[in-house]
């Protein structure tokens, strides 16, 4: 199964200067650890120690917030697209 | 050069709601700031009747663009906001009867974007990914591109946002304290507040300590992580005799003590500033005083209060 994640500029340093990456795996968690093995410490900047999602940090699946779907366990379904952003934005 | 005093805006906005912008309470931290070496004070800027420091800058700005000329009734107010700048230009517009659109980054909180509308304000949402930088890069295209239709009030270039601090806030806390402030603890944003106060207290020996995000990928709404994030033309790090960092999960824990402790319902921002604070208090005895910059009604949609 292979997703697109996309990655707001905040995060491209973890991800080896991109914002648009494919990863595979059966729910959030999964692809989290899929890009982590490719740029190791990309899970702690989006995964808190218990393995949730930062309180900062918000996912969309499609145009559906992950926390309704059940966190960092939600299922994506294959081909979808995933967003991940800021909870809240820098300078008002 | 601006041609506000703190006497023109006050005449101003008489008899209106804004009229009762700045004046904010300074409250001393008993629990919280108990067994440090200084003394913690709060400037509450959520007692604002926009909810926040932002109604401080909005007003100056929009006064000033008045003043000089540039804000005619045909015209349109323009800014990028993720927030409480939003609230703050839409109060202040609905008031003097400016047209007003907003910039901002989409999927910003439901209850920003309902507030921001019940004043009347258009909004332009933007590419969440891209943030408030990419909101900013929107309005500075607008503008560009209709040049007479739009006063872009550009809150991270407007020397009226500072303005409003040096005359406004600073000079409250001067007064509120009788002249016995040591130090001055601020969030960096926009950067007006800090460069503001810096401008009228320093001069005063009063210590200006600023402070940033420790993490581009940050939860204290409001602040700037400045390596990574667009410059703000007012910002000098000069102004600052002290720059310290702040991670979010301290800002968190700290801004959840401060409503159970303290009585004190503020964002993460304020949680942030006042942790900064504490280790300021820390090493150093003085009056330390701290500026919170909103409540943390605006945030009962994110996880923050789950």
């Amino acid at each position: 199964m292979s997703v697109t994640i996309r990655l707001p500029g905040a995060l491209r340093d973890a991800a080896g200067g991109e914002t648009r990456l494919s990863a595979s795996g059966e729910t959030l968690r999964d692809l989290i650890a899929d890009i982590d093995r490719r740029h190791p410490g990309f899970a702690s900047r989006v995964l808190d120690e218990a393995g949730a999602l930062r309180s900062y940090v918000n996912v969309y699946i499609g145009d559906e917030d992950a926390r309704t779907r059940g966190g960092s366990g939600a299922a994506v379904p294959d081909g979808s697209e995933v967003m991940v952003i800021p909870a809240m934005a820098g300078g008002r | 050069m601006s041609r506000l005093t703190a006497d023109l805006v006050r005449e101003r906005v008489r008899g209106t709601i804004l009229e009762q912008i700045g004046n904010t309470p300074l409250i001393p931290l008993r629990r919280v700031g108990a067994g440090l070496r200084g003394d913690l004070w709060v400037k509450i800027e959520s007692a604002n009747p926009g909810g926040s420091v932002k109604d401080r800058p909005g007003l100056w700005m929009v006064l000033d663009a008045e003043e000089d000329g540039r804000l005619g009734r045909r015209r349109v107010v323009l800014d990028a906001t993720s927030g409480n700048t939003g609230v703050a230009l839409a109060m202040v517009c609905a008031v003097r009867r400016h047209a007003l659109e907003l910039c901002m980054p989409d999927k910003v909180s439901l209850e920003r974007k309902r507030i921001a509308r019940a004043f009347g304000a258009q909004l332009v949402l933007t590419d969440p990914l891209e943030g408030t930088d990419g909101a900013i890069r929107e309005a500075q295209r607008r503008a560009a591109a209709e040049p007479d239709r739009y006063v872009y009030v550009d809150q991270y270039s407007n020397p009226a946002n500072p303005l409003s601090h040096e005359l406004g806030t600073a000079a409250e806390i001067w007064k509120q304290t009788g002249g016995r402030v040591t130090h001055f603890v601020a969030g960096v944003g926009t950067s007006g507040t800090i460069v503001g106060v810096s401008r009228a207290l320093r001069p005063k020996r009063v210590r200006i300590v600023a402070v940033q995000p420790d993490d581009a990928m940050h939860g204290i709404e409001g602040w700037k992580h400045m390596p990574t994030a667009l410059r703000p033309a007012i910002w000098d790090e000069r102004v600052a005799d002290e720059h310290r960092v702040m991670a979010t999960e301290e800002a968190l824990v700290m801004t959840k003590r401060l409503a159970r402790e303290e009585g004190i319902f503020t964002g993460p921002s304020g949680g942030a500033a006042v942790a900064a604070a504490i280790a300021v208090a820390r090493e150093e005895a003085g009056r330390i005083v701290v500026l919170i910059a909103d409540g943390g009604d605006r945030y009962l949609s994110t996880p923050l209060w789950e």
